[in-house]
């Protein structure tokens, strides 16, 4: 009799590939990197069933490092080349990878698409609001004022929000982490992709070498606790070195302001409870990017709907119900024909 | 000239018809008049007839152009006969103008004593003034050459529908059925098709089918009953001479459908087809979303881009990835096509062409698009380029491109174009059975295995599919090693990559049919090359000449890239060379370029097909001097 194999427990480092990792020492792409080779092994990713499919840029060389299926495609359109995988093979755990560029100016169009089609796969963007791999000119996400080689007296252009962007798209999942986020990032990963449908994880990058810092006044640690509000369903939305502020809604204005409690507790004060489902909370959760405001991160938003794929797939079943005995033949034999017969 | 003011009891039987060997009508009017529908209908009936036919619908760019405009005349034109009908004809001999703007734009090429049917109802001076007559055409003259069969059309179906008690508008709506049963009377079709087809498109308005009915058969008794002018009594095409075995009119569209159907089944492939709405590639996305059910997915993607990516995307995950659209469209997918054969992946991309630059003339048809479809992708990017020669070569043409684009791993490119699109054909029903598989045997032995392992002989590489297991890998656009299919930023890898990539296509010339004569000998004084939809004005103009004596030989091609490798021997044994196309001469210059052979170009690029005269006095020309 055979001995069955005991099915083999992957780490992280299983999912790594042979290929020399070519991004600048520093780059928050490693980081990132092995928070999802650490995902992978938390969630037992079945490597021949799992493919990561990029557009072009630093971001994009990343299915070159995960021991999965992996397609480098081309400049903004992985979203279309994932779409296409997954109505080819249902079956198959998509991961689609860019950076802000990629995703946010020249693929702008595909986001929104596979976003508002609920295309069952995950869209991981590495926001670090530059271009990198053309060295360093302003991107979409880059700040007003942001000097560049493109922009030598700065940018004039307004940056776009992509968690607000993708919300717009009719978004069902929206999540923002940070490269450096060890211990949360994998968490927001695998909620992400236990989602059914198109999720959408923001992750904040830091470029070492054309945008350094550009994120340090929210994730350094003398500020981090002032500046980051961790979205968890359920749980009211407190921040703080001293977890005594909160966010409570301006009913008058219909805005967030930041509101300091005390012993009473934040449910005294006001302070609103997270509910991920919530659309409209969400969208100013998802907005808030000045300095008076934290920036949120984890779950901002998740609320399930029908995706894409089970949409295609009740429409073939239609399909097949009406034409049981259509076959190609009977196709070209339908409608008028008459025969020619040996004179 | 004549005018029919009242019925008269003069009967006709079908022996006192006029034989005729063949016959080319032309429907016109307003795009609101259902013209399309009308030539639709003849033309089902004449098939029915047993007559070979050729169609060209000739419509106008916008949906609902203005009323009574010139260039809101839609018209159809349909070339029946006898014998092996080759094109849609070149001067008509019956033209049914249902308003004065038709008979501005059309009545030029009615040839002298054709038959001419004029809805006198439409020709008030507000219609005459938008047509750009200054005066009515009916009595000064301008009509003389012609044989004029004037009736107020609208009047008399008015009449013959009032016991319906439709709107105005409604009954009006009746008069391309009555000009249609006047031109059944004429070529003595049956009416049987149309009635049937109306009973059923308006089945919940019975009283809308009937009135439709009834315009018919009131046109077709006119016929009966009136006395025509000049002795016309209606006129017989006996049955063509075609070989025995079932028949259907096809469409270049349809039968391009099912030709993709048919080789993904046979490659044993589901397809993904992914498109863009655009004129005039869309109405293959819709005969494929019918089709979903056969193995077929279609997707409408966002954009032409989008369209090709996701095509090539389920290539990549097992699928076989069609995406189709237009010259314009094609520009936008080029940098994916790029993408398809570096990381060679098997593709089909339809070109449906129309007339250029930019947008063109949409609803036109053109050749235009050879450069694009063999040269118009960056770098040395080398790809496999079909061409269609008529609506139902379409099938065999969209099988010959998924079993190409399997085994060699690379895209295909198939032109056609809107006038193949569009036209309709009598085809002979292939048998389903008769074709040879040829699966796609994906690779999943691991020992080995990387991305890029060639077969020896055809030098495509191995497809490997995401979900197989222990053959994970990856590939993209940037260069990769020959030996191992990781990135290579290595120039010598790059030098020799490039030469597989080309020489891998132009392997395919051993896998394609030597180039074959159409008509004529292997060798002689001239052979008149062409490809796509040219075929039936080169193949009419070539045949007639060699009944007159004339050493012309017809040769047409359907691999663009690569050629076949005889062509260039074949084109040589000729003394000259004359290449008809409709564009400013882009296979000629392809020629040239691969075989250094003198060759003469014929070019015609009005968005019309050739007139069969036009290629004759070509090839007179040349033989001649």
């Amino acid at each position: 009799m055979n001995e069955l194999t005991p099915p083999v427990k992957r780490t992280a480092k299983d999912y790594a590939t042979d290929q020399e990792v070519r991004w600048c020492p520093g780059c928050g792409d490693y980081a990132i990197l092995k928070a999802v080779q650490k995902t992978l092994a938390d969630i037992e990713a079945d490597p021949a069933n799992t493919v990561f499919v990029s557009g072009i840029g630093c971001a994009a060389r990343f299915p070159y490092y995960v021991e999965t299926y992996g397609f480098h495609t081309i400049h903004g359109r992985a979203p279309a080349f994932a779409t296409g995988i997954k109505l080819a093979n249902p079956e198959l755990d998509v991961w689609v990878v860019g950076g802000d560029g990629d995703m946010l100016s020249i693929g702008g169009n595909h986001l929104m698409h596979v976003i508002r089609r609920n295309v069952d796969v995950q869209v991981l963007l590495f926001n670090n609001e530059i271009y990198g791999l053309t060295k360093g000119q302003a991107s979409p996400t880059s700040r007003a004022g942001t000097r560049s080689p493109s922009t030598p007296l700065g940018s004039v252009d307004n940056p776009v929000s992509a968690c607000v962007f993708v919300l717009g798209a009719g978004a069902k999942f929206v999540a923002r982490g940070v490269d450096t986020q060890q211990k949360d990032l994998p968490v927001i990963l695998k909620r992400a992709h236990q989602h059914k449908g198109a999720s959408f994880v923001e992750i904040l990058q830091n470029c070492i070498v054309y945008n350094d810092g550009v994120f340090a006044d929210i994730t350094e640690k003398a500020v981090a606790a002032d500046r980051q509000v961790v979205c968890e369903h359920g749980k009211p939305l407190v921040f703080g070195a001293d977890a005594n502020k909160g966010l409570k809604l301006n009913r008058d204005t219909l805005s967030i302001e930041v509101v300091t409690f005390g012993e009473e507790g934040p449910e005294a004060a006001g302070v609103l409870v997270h509910d991920e489902t919530n659309r409209t909370l969400a969208g100013m959760l998802a907005a808030m990017d000045d300095h008076h405001l934290p920036v949120a991160l984890g779950v901002i938003y998740c609320s399930p709907a029908a995706s894409y794929g089970e949409g295609v797939a009740a429409l073939k079943a239609e399909a097949h119900k009406r034409n049981k005995n259509a076959d190609l033949a009977s196709i070209m034999h339908a409608g008028h024909t008459w025969t020619v017969s040996d004179a | 000239m004549t005018k029919i003011d009242k019925v008269l009891n003069a009967s006709t039987d079908a022996s006192s018809r006029d034989e005729l060997e063949s016959a080319v009508v032309r429907f016109s009017g307003d795009s609101g008049d259902g013209m399309q529908l009308t030539g639709g209908q003849f033309t089902e009936a004449t098939a029915l007839a047993g007559n070979d036919l050729s169609t060209f619908p000739d419509f106008p760019a916008e949906i609902r152009a203005p009323v009574g405009t010139t260039f809101g005349v839609s018209s159809f034109q349909i070339n029946f006969g006898a014998r092996r009908i080759m094109t849609s004809g070149d001067d008509f001999d019956v033209l049914v103008a249902m308003n004065p703007a038709a008979l501005k734009v059309e009545m030029s090429r009615l040839r002298k004593g054709g038959l001419l049917i004029l809805d006198t109802g439409t020709f008030n001076d507000r219609n005459l003034a938008k047509a750009g007559f200054d005066k009515t055409p009916l009595d000064d003259g301008t009509l003389d050459k012609f044989r004029v069969v004037a009736i107020d059309i609208s009047a008399m179906t008015l009449e013959s529908v009032k016991t319906f008690e439709l709107s105005k508008k409604e009954a009006l709506r009746c008069k391309n059925m009555w000009a249609l049963g006047f031109v059944y009377w004429l070529f003595g079709r049956s009416r049987k098709t149309t009635q049937e087809w109306l009973t059923g498109k308006f089945a919940s308005r019975p009283d809308i089918a009937n009135a439709n009915i009834a315009a018919m058969n009131a046109g077709h008794a006119m016929g009966e009953t009136a006395e025509l002018p000049d002795g016309i009594h209606g006129f017989h095409i006996a049955p063509a001479d075609i070989a025995p075995g079932l028949y259907r009119t096809v469409t270049g569209t349809e039968a391009l459908a099912w030709g993709l159907v048919k080789g993904a089944e046979l490659a044993s492939l589901e397809i993904l087809f992914a498109s863009y709405p655009i004129t005039p590639a869309s109405p293959l996305l819709h005969s494929l979303a019918r089709m979903q059910h056969l193995g077929v997915t279609t997707f409408q993607a966002e954009d032409e881009i989008a369209a090709a990516c996701a095509a090539i995307g389920a290539s990549y995950a097992g699928a076989i990835g069609i995406t189709s659209s237009s010259g314009p469209g094609i520009a936008l997918k080029g940098e994916a096509i790029g993408l398809a054969l570096s990381a060679e992946l098997p593709m089909i991309i339809v070109n449906s062409q129309r007339g250029g630059p930019s947008t063109g003339l949409p609803t036109k048809t053109e050749q235009s698009d050879l450069y694009q479809a063999v040269y118009g992708r960056n770098a040395d990017a080398p790809l496999v380029v079909l061409s269609t020669r008529s609506a139902s070569d379409c099938f065999e043409v969209g099988i010959e491109a998924v079993r190409l684009a399997t085994k060699y791993m690379t895209p295909v490119m198939l032109l056609t174009d809107g006038y193949i699109a569009n036209a309709a054909e009598p085809w002979r029903l292939p048998d389903l059975d008769a074709y040879t598989p040829f699966p796609v045997e994906f690779r999943t032995e691991k020992e080995g295995f990387h991305p890029f392992l060639r077969d020896d002989k055809t030098l495509a590489r191995v497809w490997a599919k995401p979900g197989t297991p222990d053959l994970m890998h990856r590939i993209g656009g940037i260069e990769r090693s020959y030996d191992t299919g990781h990135i290579s930023y290595d120039p010598d890898n790059h030098h020799k990559m490039t030469k597989v990539r080309a020489a891998k296509i132009d392997g395919i010339a051993n896998d394609i049919p030597e180039q074959q004569v159409e008509l004529g000998e292997a060798s002689g004084k001239l052979a008149v090359v062409g490809w796509g939809s040219t075929y039936g004005p080169i193949n009419r103009a070539v045949d007639n000449l060699q009944k007159r004596g004339k050493n012309v030989a017809h040769i047409h091609l359907r691999n663009i890239w690569p050629l076949p490798k005889n062509l260039g021997a074949l084109l040589r044994s000729y003394e000259q060379v004359l290449i008809p196309e409709m564009n400013n001469g882009q296979l000629i210059t392809l020629l040239k370029a691969e075989y250094l052979i003198a060759a003469k170009g014929l070019n015609k690029i009005s968005g019309q097909p050739f007139r069969i005269s036009e290629i004759e006095d070509a090839i007179l020309e040349i033989l001649e001097n």
